[in-house]
């Protein structure tokens, strides 16, 4: 089963071996942030939210509010005037003049028990005066909105994210590519469509959750759930004046993260507040409400598209405009703008594209990265264009999509060349799994049946310099511990790192363990846990590390043995001679070296192997045009496809079937990518037919299980195909790419396309839920 | 908040908790015996993540007071293994690759127990449905799905005196 059959050895890169945590997370042992134990010391954090959208604020009095017993420090954001942001730093820890969304931090106290920080935020008195809310990001756009961020012009940015000073827009990315208005006039079909996709939140199960402490010397140590240790590290000690190598950051085992958890979010308000207690440790937990809106949300997108296509359907045309809700504060939100931008012609080989996409501040909860990045929310609209463009002028919506699908050497929108990839394979892979172009019959008189099929890409969106660092240790008894800065999250990364340091160092894979929890103390740099880049950025330091180990064993071995150690070999754990057929175990030599012949002394010693990785072939972008050599360090492609049935009753859509295509470059552990894909598909679906954070007038309307449903074991399909394509990718560990975010991106505008192809009806903005798609087919007569 | 004794069995050992009133099985749980195994998800009872048996029956441990515990039986995640044997289906759902980030694994695995106690030979729709309490976002449910039907004919097979699958 799940081709996990090995007799013998499997091989460790290719073969779907265990996951290396599954077994601790089974019986229950593997530790999350919040069952980390910190004694009797512990106090528990609250924070003071803001009620209102956007407001000055006038007076905050704390002073009842210390005077409750069993409170011990109340902070504000009197206390720490530093910005903090990943990309762009606008953000205060607590607010000082201004609070600019509902649930703004605006105070926090540390007391004794959860219970008393709770009595203690009704005792803070915060005066208020509002001001004008922005609540679209089209209008933020205009020069008629309020300027929710005066010193917009002010703050510190990374070198290729454009704020335009005095306005709402704190990204504008642009393409300019041939020349979009000359080509209009040449299109047999034009399509012309706005979507509008609702913040969604990414609901890992585990809410967020940060301790920290702050000894007496002003050294700090924050332990939480989190995907990025190290941003962390370095965005805290930035926004406290202090140095990075005086923060330290213990991250557990991640209870989900999807992006929620990375950069810093409500961590440093943790480490504020502790600064105030030195000493003790302090606890912060978001309540599954907080959760819903104070942690970062999948930002709302306002998309405008425009694209046309010769009379034998060749795309001719793009013109996209893009109006990013990045909520109160962008410092992550702005690359999210970046990345659709130069992504924005959706994997299509277009000769003339004009793309504008803004990140706007509005007074709702804050946009962050959240799987997908951005391509999600994208491509829900271009997809359904593509399509609605194909029926235009009467081509088959897979036969369009293969005559204009991106592939070796397509020039890219950027200007980018592309590299090999298997797309129009994993398109032609997913229409044949959904039997393309047959109708079969509903299952009821009651129903109408349909099919549709997306196409998607996506590159790693990071600064083109992040970096990958690890180590690889051999022990008294031959096994191997590997220490990385990536976190796992529940992809699988662990494993992954465990299955390439065997193999690049030769032994089997149940010898090697992956140290947790990640410590940046002690753990290699890791950028981040995003952007679908472990496996292959994480994975090029740890097969290098692997390697180096390796040589310094063969060199060791040779030189006790007098070889050549190009005839030496490592295999299934023994050092192996092909010259003399000697052999030797890596137990005890690994630690204590080998004797030389005739008691002529020793060689060797710990091995410890290192390595590392960063792409260095980024370039930059024409701020004007959006061109250049080289945008991205590459892109992962695929397909889905998905039949569905509608209950002309009640417009309930159940998804019957789903396909799953994606070209992964070289699937490490085959098993476990198909796992990513079957759960990205249930995560799309659930966007598809569920999932919106209800915004009314900035105020959250659904911030719990009840009133924002996600999908359960009842909504799934009875089927989900995932289909495997490998064209290897060049500077990808056995020619790996990610596939973590890309298995969500095409599910909404699949299903929008089968709803099509069932009821003729382009069902517009998701959700589509039952109430929509009822009332739509209403409208258009369908039913009475 | 007064404070009062209660006795209970908690995966087999007996136990003499001072817990306030207002203190849930959740928190009693992990707070007072350390059984961290069982998760906090929402506290509101919707997710799932903190569902253990009481007397054999799935609940979940945030809506349930640990004074309401006097005298009675809990098992928890930490309780499904038997010296160093694993439960059918905690195997299983390692086996089938239904655990990804595992928070909400201990309260899915005991959410199929207590189906599998009271019904060994579940239908698909039967698996779905017992499990709709216990909220995923990484799997997709259907490798939890055919691992609960994996671990049902496993018992099966051992109840009927056969051999290891």
């Amino acid at each position: 089963m799940n081709g996990k059959t090995a007799k013998t050895n499997p091989h460790p890169v290719g073969d779907s071996v265990q996951r290396v945590d599954a077994r601790e997370k089974v019986i229950g042992s593997a530790l999350f942030a919040d069952d980390l134990q910190f004694g009797a010391g512990l106090l528990h954090a609250r924070i003071k939210r803001s009620s209102l959208p956007h407001a000055l604020i006038k007076r905050i009095d704390t002073s009842k509010a210390l005077a409750l017993p069993g409170v011990k420090a109340v902070v504000t954001g009197a206390d720490y005037p530093g910005l903090i942001g990943l990309y762009l730093q606008d953000r205060h820890i607590f607010c000082r003049e201004r609070v600019r969304y509902v649930g703004d931090p605006v105070a926090g106290v540390a007391a004794t028990s959860e219970q008393i920080a709770e009595q203690a935020l009704d005792l803070i008195e915060v005066e208020y005066e509002p001001l004008p809310g922005v609540f679209d990001p089209e209008y933020g756009a205009s020069q008629a909105a309020p300027r929710l961020h005066p010193d917009l012009g002010k703050y510190e940015v990374a070198n290729f994210i454009f704020p335009e000073a005095n306005s709402n827009i704190s990204n504008h990315f642009k393409i300019r590519k041939g020349d979009v208005d000359s080509a209009w006039g040449k299109c047999a079909a034009i399509v012309e469509h706005s979507y509008r996709i609702p913040h969604i939140q990414h609901v890992p199960i585990e809410p967020h959750i940060a301790t920290a402490r702050v000894e007496a010397d002003g050294k700090v140590k924050l332990w939480g759930s989190s995907q990025s240790p190290f941003a962390q590290r370095n965005l805290i000690a930035k926004a406290l004046g202090i140095s990075q190598s005086d923060v330290q950051v213990i991250a557990p085992y991640v209870g989900g993260g999807f992006g929620s958890k990375a950069g810093v979010s409500m961590e440093a308000l943790a480490v504020a507040i502790a600064m105030k207690v030195k000493g003790h440790p302090v606890k912060l937990r978001l309540t599954r409400e907080e959760e819903f809106y104070t942690a970062f949300v999948r930002q709302g997108l306002v998309a405008h598209f425009k694209m046309g296509c010769d009379s034998e359907g060749h795309l001719l045309a793009m013109e996209n405009r893009f109006y990013w809700d990045g909520g109160a504060y962008t410092e992550y939100g702005v690359n999210i703008t970046r990345a659709s931008g130069y992504s924005s012609s959706g994997p299509y080989e277009v000769p003339n594209v004009k793309t504008d996409s803004y990140c706007v501040y509005t007074n709702h909860p804050v946009g962050g990265p959240m799987r997908g990045f951005g391509m999600p929310e994208m491509h829900s609209g271009l997809e359904q264009c593509i399509d609605e463009l194909a029926r235009a002028i009467a081509v088959d919506p897979v036969a369009f999509r293969k005559r204009n699908c991106v592939r070796e050497g397509s020039i890219l929108v950027t200007g980018m060349v592309m590299h090999p990839t298997g797309l129009s394979e994993c398109l032609d892979k997913a229409a044949e799994a959904i039997n393309w172009g047959r109708k079969d019959p509903p299952s009821a008189p009651n129903k109408r049946r349909g099919k549709g099929i997306a196409l998607m890409w996506k590159a790693p969106a990071m600064p083109p310099n992040a970096g990958s660092s690890a180590r690889v240790a051999l022990n008294e008894d031959g096994t191997v511990t590997v220490s990385v800065g990536g976190q796992e999250i529940g992809q699988g990364s662990f494993t992954i790192a465990a299955q390439m340091a065997a193999a690049s160092l030769g032994v089997p894979i149940d010898w090697v363990r992956v140290n947790t929890p990640v410590n940046t103390d002690y753990s290699p740099y890791e950028w981040q846990t995003v952007a679908s880049r472990l496996t292959w950025s994480m994975g090029n330091a740890v097969s290098a590390a692997g390697r180096d180990a390796r040589k310094q064993i063969l060199e060791m071995v040779a030189k006790a043995w007098n070889e050549n150690s190009d005839d030496l070999d490592i295999i299934d754990g023994k050092v192996i001679s092909y010259k003399t057929e000697e052999a030797i175990s890596l137990k005890n030599i690994a630690i204590y070296g080998v004797p030389l012949p005739n008691d002529q002394g020793w060689v060797g010693g710990p091995v410890l192997g290192r390595g590392n990785f960063m792409p260095t072939y980024v370039t930059g972008l024409d701020p004007e045009t959006g061109q250049g050599p080289r945008a991205v360090v590459h892109y992962t492609t695929g397909a889905q496809a998905v039949e569905i049935e509608i209950d002309m009753d009640t417009g309930k859509i159940e998804v019957l079937r789903g396909v799953a295509a994606f070209d992964v470059g070289k699937a490490i552990n085959p098993d476990m990518v198909k796992a990513q894909m079957e759960g990205g598909f249930v995560q799309g679906l659930s966007t598809a037919l569920f999932e919106g954070l209800q915004l009314k007038d900035g105020i959250p309307l659904n911030a719990s299980f009840v009133d924002y449903r996600i999908a359960t074991s009842t909504d799934v399909p009875r089927d989900i195909q995932a289909i495997i394509v490998e064209v290897p990718q060049d500077d990808g560990p056995w020619g790996a790419r990610g596939i973590g975010e890309h298995a969500m991106v095409p599910t909404i505008p699949a299903i929008a396309n089968a709803i099509y192809d069932a009821i003729g009806i382009r069902p517009g903005s998701p959700p589509y839920t039952a109430e929509k798609i009822y009332l739509a087919m209403q409208e258009a007569g369908l039913v009475s | 908040m007064s404070i009062h004794p209660i006795h209970l069995t908690v995966n087999g050992e007996t136990h003499q908790v001072d817990v306030p009133a207002n203190m849930t099985l959740l928190q009693m749980l992990r707070e007072k015996l350390a059984l961290t195994g069982t998760k906090n998800g929402c506290a509101a009872g919707e997710c799932g993540a903190c569902t253990v048996l009481l007397d054999g029956e799935p609940v979940n441990s945030c809506m349930v007071l640990a004074i309401e515990c006097q005298g009675r039986q809990v098992t928890t995640v930490e309780g499904l293994a038997e010296d160093r044997i694993l439960d059918p289906l905690q195997q299983a759902i390692m086996d089938h690759g239904g655990v990804q980030c595992g928070f909400c694994t201990p309260g899915m695995l005991i959410s199929a127990r207590a189906l599998l106690n009271r019904n060994p030979d579940p239908t698909s729709d039967d698996i779905r449905e017992a499990l709709v309490g216990n909220l995923c976002r990484c799997t997709g449910y259907l490798r939890i799905i055919e691992a609960v039907q994996q671990a049902a004919q496993q018992q099966r097979l051992l109840a009927s005196g056969g051999r290891t699958l």
